[in-house]
């Protein structure tokens, strides 16, 4: 029997650039559980570079046993029926990176992270940026960009937002904006208005008021 | 081939491994309310214990599974349940870990069960053996890790019901276990596996040769009931797709259908013979008594019902694995004990492992399972300090 180890080298450098801005709002040592956590490169980054002690949550079984074979706590399950589960504040920072425009109910996940989490990191692409702005007022067609790299036909993108519309459900909800990065195509770091119109992606560090 | 066999009774029940009397002094104080001891625990280790006797690993077996994991079993002479599991370099790796598996508490393998004398009459114990539960045969294995002087499992890991006891050790000794991989298994035995239960046990009790369980001094064995019993178990332990894949609806042995009662298809031949080599190697007393102590478990009904309150504070770290076709242990069930663990803010992993198999897929070569309990049991040793995996069969 010739069983074979997924063997994961890690080259950071390959981490996807929202899963880095997150990194860099993580206290050292800290408990983080990561919802959606894909292959778990986030949490084995944490891990190796902050001595995080984190946890994940990924539907896809792929996804799981990738991270379990790499040693991480890693659970099968799904943002919208299993944060629940979990006891309030159970966790430093609950972590949702690109995927709470795939839940079916963002605002219930939003509050459950915030519930089980001292504090809340989420990214999404941000619906206002101009190149999505620009294929639906120019081409009419259901815009797609790197962030947004499904034809709607296929998309798992059920509640998109933009960064004003986040905003605004963050001041109606009472939660608090602690930090906001919004970033272009190239990475590049936007701040104020121009950020809505600007951004790529956007990253909240959150926590309830 | 099963007739070739002798039968249970007359052979040393041991073979390769150790056999301890336990409970002398301090007897097993059973969930019954009765105590027992002194008792007997049939076992067999594999591998070297290290200098801080921090490498044992605990493997529970299954139903009808027994000590002899990774050797030739001494009964079938062949091969051991969970060979594609444990040795050398394989994921539980003798050459790095010491590994114990020993027959539970009411089996008929060597340890203590409804087969041996009742030393106050001379005579076997049949149902005057008292019921035991899955606590009790944690128990009783907590005190041969006693005997053997560890007192921190590196990790206990089974399937079914060995799934079950290590539950059942996470629960009552969580200091005791640094993981636990339970696998295919619930925290408490449904009411349709209840039923499953027992009409095995219904057809044990309807066979004439049984004499309400005294059968070894009427000089008989119950052997149609409990092979009927084996039958019923083995359907829930495959899928459809798995026995639609081996047999279809192929004939046996013929080329059309005689319109008779005699064996017409591959199933039920395959079926036949599931039952009288089962007869051969276990006993049907012990069957009856393992399968209730099944019955009884419910491991939340320990905690006022709340499965979480079991799991409270816990540093044990677990991971949880379910098959998609198993449907004696849904992936539902599994998974009820990750929320628990999740309730509790223990730190688990869970996956299910997509198979047709059914609940039979743990004992078999599942490459998925093997790299993700691969992956756990390494990162959980790295974190016990233990040291590196060994280079053999050139895997890094």
């Amino acid at each position: 029997m010739n069983q074979t180890r997924a063997l994961v080298t890690t080259t950071h450098r390959d981490i996807r650039r929202d899963l880095l801005l997150i990194a860099e709002m993580v206290t050292p040592g800290s408990r983080l559980l990561d919802v959606g956590c894909g292959d778990g490169s986030l949490l084995e980054y944490l891990a190796s570079e902050k001595q995080v002690d984190g946890r994940g949550i990924e539907i896809r079984q792929s996804g799981v046993n990738a991270c379990v074979a790499r040693g991480l706590s890693v659970i099968q399950g799904d943002a919208d029926s299993d944060l629940p589960d979990y006891p309030d504040a159970a966790f430093d920072y609950v972590v949702l990176s690109l995927t709470l425009q795939a839940t079916r109910n963002p605002r219930k996940v939003l509050h459950e992270m915030l519930r089980i989490g001292q504090r809340a990191i989420v990214s999404f692409p941000n619906f206002a940026y101009w190149r999505v702005r620009l294929q639906l007022l120019l081409d009419g067609r259901m815009p797609m960009t790197a962030a947004l790299d499904d034809p709607w036909y296929e998309t798992q993108n059920i509640h998109l937002c933009t960064i004003k519309d986040f905003d605004q459900l963050c001041a109606r909800d009472g939660i608090v904006v602690e930090q906001r990065i919004a970033v272009d195509g190239q990475g590049k770091r936007l701040g104020g208005a121009p950020a809505n119109w600007f951004g790529a992606q956007a990253v909240y560090l959150l926590h309830r008021r | 081939m099963s007739a070739a066999l002798p039968p249970l009774h007359s052979l040393d029940p041991i073979g390769p491994g150790h056999r301890v009397t336990l409970g002398e002094t301090l007897p097993l104080k059973l969930d019954c309310g009765l105590d027992l001891g002194p008792y007997q625990i049939a076992y067999t280790t594999y591998g070297k214990l290290n200098a801080d006797r921090s490498n044992a690993v605990l493997v529970c077996h299954a139903l009808t599974g027994d000590q002899h994991v990774a050797n030739v079993n001494p009964i079938t002479g062949k091969p051991g349940w969970w060979t594609t599991m444990i040795g050398p370099g394989k994921v539980i790796d003798t050459d790095r870990f010491f590994v114990i598996c020993s027959n539970v508490l009411g089996g008929c393998l060597g340890s203590s069960g409804p087969k041996d004398s009742d030393p106050s009459t001379g005579k076997p114990y049949g149902l005057r053996f008292p019921v035991i539960t899955i606590r009790d045969m944690v128990n009783a294995q907590a005190m041969l890790l006693d005997h053997l002087g560890i007192q921190q499992l590196f990790c206990a890991i089974g399937g079914s019901m060995g799934g079950m006891q290590v539950l059942q050790w996470a629960a009552s000794y969580p200091e005791r276990v640094f993981a636990a991989i339970p696998i295919a298994c619930a925290a408490k035995h449904s009411a349709q596996n209840i039923a499953f239960h027992e009409v095995g046990r219904q057809a044990i009790y309807a066979d004439p040769q049984w004499h309400k369980g005294d059968y070894f001094e009427h000089n008989t064995i119950p052997r149609a009931g409990l092979a009927v019993a084996r039958m019923a178990a083995h359907i829930t332990y495959l899928s459809e797709a798995a026995l639609h894949r081996k047999f279809g609806r192929n004939l046996q042995n013929r080329e059309r259908i005689t319109y008779g009662f005699e064996t017409e298809f591959q199933v039920e031949s395959y079926l036949l013979h599931q039952g009288s080599s089962f007869v051969e190697r276990f006993d049907a007393n012990s069957y009856l008594y393992i399968t209730r102590a099944m019955d009884y478990f419910d491991l939340a009904g320990q905690a006022g019902g709340v499965l979480a309150n079991v799991f409270q504070g816990t540093k044990t770290r677990f991971c949880v694995v379910s098959f998609t076709s198993d449907w004696l242990f849904p992936t539902t069930e599994n998974k009820e004990i990750v929320r628990a663990l999740n309730a509790a803010a223990a730190n688990v992993s869970f996956v299910e492992i997509e198979t047709d198999k059914g609940h039979d897929a743990f004992l078999l070569d599942e490459p998925v399972m093997f790299a993700t309990l691969q992956g756990f049991i390494d990162g959980c040793a790295e974190q016990r300090g233990l040291n590196g995996r060994s280079e053999k069969g050139g895997r890094a």
